[in-house]
Parts: structure tokens; sequence; C-alpha cells
């Protein structure tokens, strides 16, 4: 298929329409009309996997018909056929005569809500009753509409153990049945976990998790959905400046800013700051602010510590999180100088993840190289990747080429 | 989610409580390890939890680099190797606590007499991707 000019998804209901003449149908518009078609027969009754098949099969139907005649309302006719072949196929399976009798007994078909719709099964997507690893691939699978290959090479698994992992999680959630929105927090934590926990393979994990979370903006009005949004944008700015050709870590400190995105950064920038103006904190918007203070730097010399202590101290607050506090410390080393960080470390459990990272950072710079490099040779046989262990190796060679006469 | 290496000696492991070596059981006997063995890779393949399960042959060579233009050396193999390395099975489960939870399910293999072997497995965390989000 070629892009085409297509039509507005914000404005598929008002009857804009396919353009005229136009020679397909343009996919990836096609694509972000799913979750809203999934949606809604998902809420009307249809069990998973039996709403996915029609919702493809309505696909293939409107590639195959649009281009010679294109509909007012895109949605709404995905949703129309859809559930017709929804129906037509639970008649012609007769083991689902009991569910027929129930869906039967729906209402009949009201007008398409998107925002609605779409919200609703992001909600379904992060319910509860799943891990975290199932959230995130059926997220993946019903919103992002990634193939089960797809997201088993993302994620590095073999594609039946996928297809298992997604089956199971569609049975999870069969029986849910949603009768009022759920918690928007679940479903942050899923996006979260999307964006930063991703592996690297074919699919952009990180860009799809973007595209995902503004797709949620799009449906529900909440700071913290802005505030993730925000958050990823901010960091998703810092990529081409993030590692070495080869694949080595740069520290922030160390990147080169002039190859930060700014166009993301005013954007990450400007949505953060019409959520902050809601007045509703938390801890997606105080991580964002924290990004935002770095974007804002024109060298790591230049940031205002301060105030990134400032909002770590909100970060703390609002979570409690161990490893906020331990990057408060580093903060705390910045604004106030090495031994007020290494007193902020020092309440803190040594096992934490990046620990000793911390401690090596802050000793150093305290001016005790020896201790620096024992730390950084801890923190490297602790660490939990590939990529940070090559990095505080490097560090513990450093301090220990330096020390030899 | 994390992956986990599950990893089987020849030798180099503690002494395994029913340590008969399997040339020692019934033909039923090992047939049922394999039954049990291939049980459990199934049903992790349909929790989402199977990534690979290969075996090792227990002879092989050692080779090195021996100089610019030169044939690699190889020697062995050499009966006393301590570590012997069997196979290995890899998953990929929610915490550090599901893996040992398995590794101790797959050390309950049946052996001589139908007992469980309580086999020593070595469970080794693989190094992951880095987060994007660290600070």
């Amino acid at each position: 298929m070629t892009p085409a000019d297509g039509f507005d998804v914000d404005d598929a209901g008002s009857g804009t329409g396919l353009t005229a003449g136009t020679p397909a149908v343009d996919e990836a518009v096609l694509r972000g009309l799913v979750p809203r078609v999934l949606g809604a027969l998902v809420r009307r009754g249809a069990d998973f996997a039996a709403a996915e098949d029609a919702v493809q099969e309505s696909l293939v139907e409107a590639v195959r018909t649009w281009p010679a005649s294109p509909p007012r309302d895109p949605a709404g006719w995905l949703v129309a056929v859809a559930w017709r072949r929804f129906l037509d196929a639970t008649r012609a399976d007769a083991a689902r005569r009991r569910r027929e009798a129930e869906v039967a007994a729906e209402p009949p078909l009201g007008p398409v809500t998107g925002g609605d719709d779409t919200l609703w099964l992001y909600f379904l997507c992060a319910h509860p009753s799943l891990t975290p690893a199932s959230a995130v691939a059926l997220t993946l699978r019903a919103l992002g509409g990634l193939t089960t290959r797809q997201v088993a090479q993302a994620y590095l698994v073999p594609e039946a153990t996928m297809a298992q992992r997604i089956s199971r999680a569609k049975r999870t959630v069969a029986d849910v049945r949603l009768d009022r929105p759920g918690d928007v927090a679940t479903v942050l934590r899923v996006l979260y976990l999307v964006f930063n926990e991703g592996y690297s393979g074919d699919v952009d994990l990180a860009a799809e998790a973007i595209r995902l979370t503004r797709q949620l903006a799009e449906a529900v009005e909440h700071p913290e959905v802005s505030g993730l949004l925000a958050l990823m944008l901010l960091h998703h700015a810092r990529r081409a400046a993030r590692t070495t050709p080869d694949g080595a870590l740069v520290p922030l400190a160390e990147q080169d800013r002039t190859r930060w995105d700014t166009d993301l950064i005013r954007e990450g920038v400007d949505i953060l700051q019409a959520a902050l103006a809601r007045d509703r904190l938390g801890e997606y918007q105080a991580q964002a602010a924290i990004a935002a203070l770095h974007a804002d730097a024109p060298t790591a010399q230049d940031t205002d510590w301060v105030q990134v202590v400032e909002w770590y101290d909100e970060l703390v607050r609002l979570t409690d999180s161990p490893v906020a506090r331990l990057n408060r410390a580093v903060a705390v080393g910045e604004a106030d100088g090495p031994h007020a960080g290494l007193a902020a470390l020092a309440g803190l459990d040594p096992s934490l993840p990046r620990h000793d990272a911390v401690a090596a950072h802050l000793t150093e710079r305290a001016g005790d190289v020896e201790r620096a490099a024992r730390l950084y040779e801890a923190a490297a046989r602790a660490a939990p990747n590939l990529a940070e262990r090559d990095h505080l190796t490097r560090q513990a060679a450093r301090l220990n080429a330096a020390r030899r006469p | 989610m994390a992956k986990y290496l599950l990893l089987k000696h020849y030798r180099g492991a503690p002494a395994a409580v029913n340590d008969v070596p399997m040339d020692h059981w019934t033909p039923q006997e090992v047939t049922a390890h394999i039954q049990y063995m291939g049980d459990f890779a199934a049903r992790l393949e349909a929790n989402g939890e199977f990534v690979d399960g290969q075996a090792l042959a227990p002879d092989g060579l050692w080779v090195r680099y021996d100089g610019e233009g030169r044939p690699p050396v190889t020697d062995g193999p050499f009966a006393e190797t301590k570590d012997l390395i069997a196979g290995w099975m890899i998953i990929d489960v929610e915490s550090e606590a599901r893996a040992v939870e398995l590794a101790g399910e797959l050390s309950a293999a049946p052996g001589a007499g139908g007992k469980p072997i309580h086999e020593w497995l070595e469970v080794r965390p693989f190094l992951a991707a880095p987060p994007t989000i660290t600070e």
C-alpha cells in the first residue's frame, strides 16, 4: 500500500471521508483505528480472540473496498463490518450458541464513541490480573497492532512462546467485564515498561510506547498521562547522544547536547507545563520535570541542581522509592558537593542496584581515588546489563591506570 | 521479565541426592526421565516462559589461537576437566524467585528407582539490555 492523503482520523466521524480518487488505503491510518474498533467489539461482549479475528477480517475488507467506495465514517464502517463478521462466526460455531444468546441480548450498536472504546481496551490490556510481561505483550499486540512475531523478536523469545503468552493473557481477561474505568496508573506502568525496558530489535519499542501514550492522551484527560508522555519525549530526545556508534553508553554529563532533538524537547516541555498547571502532581510529572531541567541546561555544569534536588524530594515523597533516593544522592552531590552526596547515600541499602556505581562516582569526586576504583570494580561485577558493566569497567580501569606509577 | 540460564553439569556440580549414573538406571527409568524433561519444556512453552533448551555432547576440544598464519592449536578432551556442562534451559520469567522455583522442579526429574534426582542446577541471570531512564 502506498501512503495516501487518506482521511483525518480525528475527524473520521464527521464525514470527511476518504479523498476522492485515493488509490489505496493508508495502512498507518487503518492501524490507528484498530484499537477503537477492537475496543468497541470487546465492550459489546465479544471475547478478545474472536473480536480480533473479526477486526482482522474487517481490515481486509476495507483494503479491498475502500479505494472504490470510501466510507464517510471509517471507524463506524469497520465496527459495523467487524461486528457482523463476529456474529457470523459466532452463529457458525455450534459450541458458541450460549454466547450468541448473550450477545443477541446486547443493545443494538450505537454510534462509535472513539476515545471511550480505545480507553477501554487500554484498561483491559493492562488489567491487574495480568503479569507485567503479559500486559506488555497484549498491549503491543492488541493496541499497537504488532504481529506476534514482532513482539517475540522485540523481547528475544521464540514466536511460539510469545503466542502462548498472548493467548494466555487473552484468556485471563476474557471474562473481565469492565463496567467502570480502571486505574490509569496500571496502564501507565505498562507503557513505561514498554518504553524503558524495551529490547532493541526490528521493532522500535520506544517509538511504539510514545505512539501508544499519545493515543492514550487523546482518549483521556489526565495530568499523569501527559507527564509520562513528556517524560518519554524528553528522554527520547537524547537518544542519538546516549550511545557511541559502537554501542557504548555515554553518561548524561558527557553527552554531546547539540545532538539532542530540540523539537522533541520543546514538545515535551510544553506538554509537561500544561500538566503541571493543573496542580495534580504525580510521579511521572516529577520525573519529567527532572528530565526537563537537564534538557534546559546547555552543559552539565549549567544544570540547576538545586531544583533537580527539589524535584527528587517531590519524587521521594510521591513514591518513597529507594531508586529515587539513590538518584537524589547523585543530585545532592552535584548541588552541595560530594560529601553531602555521600551523606545522602549513607542511609540507603547497599544492595540497591547501582548503589556502588553512585558511591564510586561520589567517592572519586571526594578525592579518594583508590577507594573509588574498588567501588567501580564492585559496581561492574553487580551491573545488571552489559553496557553498564562495560562503562563501569572502563571507569575502574581509568582510575587504576592513573594510580600506576 | 528477566532471562535465566538453568545449567546442568555432567561434572562439577555438588553431588546429587539420588546420585546414580543414568546408564545404571532401568530403561523404563530413562524413558520416564526423558518424558519428564519433555513435559517440563512443553509446560514452560505453554506458560510463555520458554526460550531455549539444548543438550551438549560430553566430548569436545579445547582450542586456542597460535599466532598469525598458524592454524589454531587444539587439545583435549581432558578427562580431568572439573567442570563439564551437559546442557541448559533458558527461561524468561517475572522474577528470580520464579527462576528458582522452576529450577527446583527441573531438579526433581526422576532418576534411579523412579525417585527425584535432587540434582544441583546452576541458575545464572542474563545481563539484560540497559534501561533508557536511569536518572
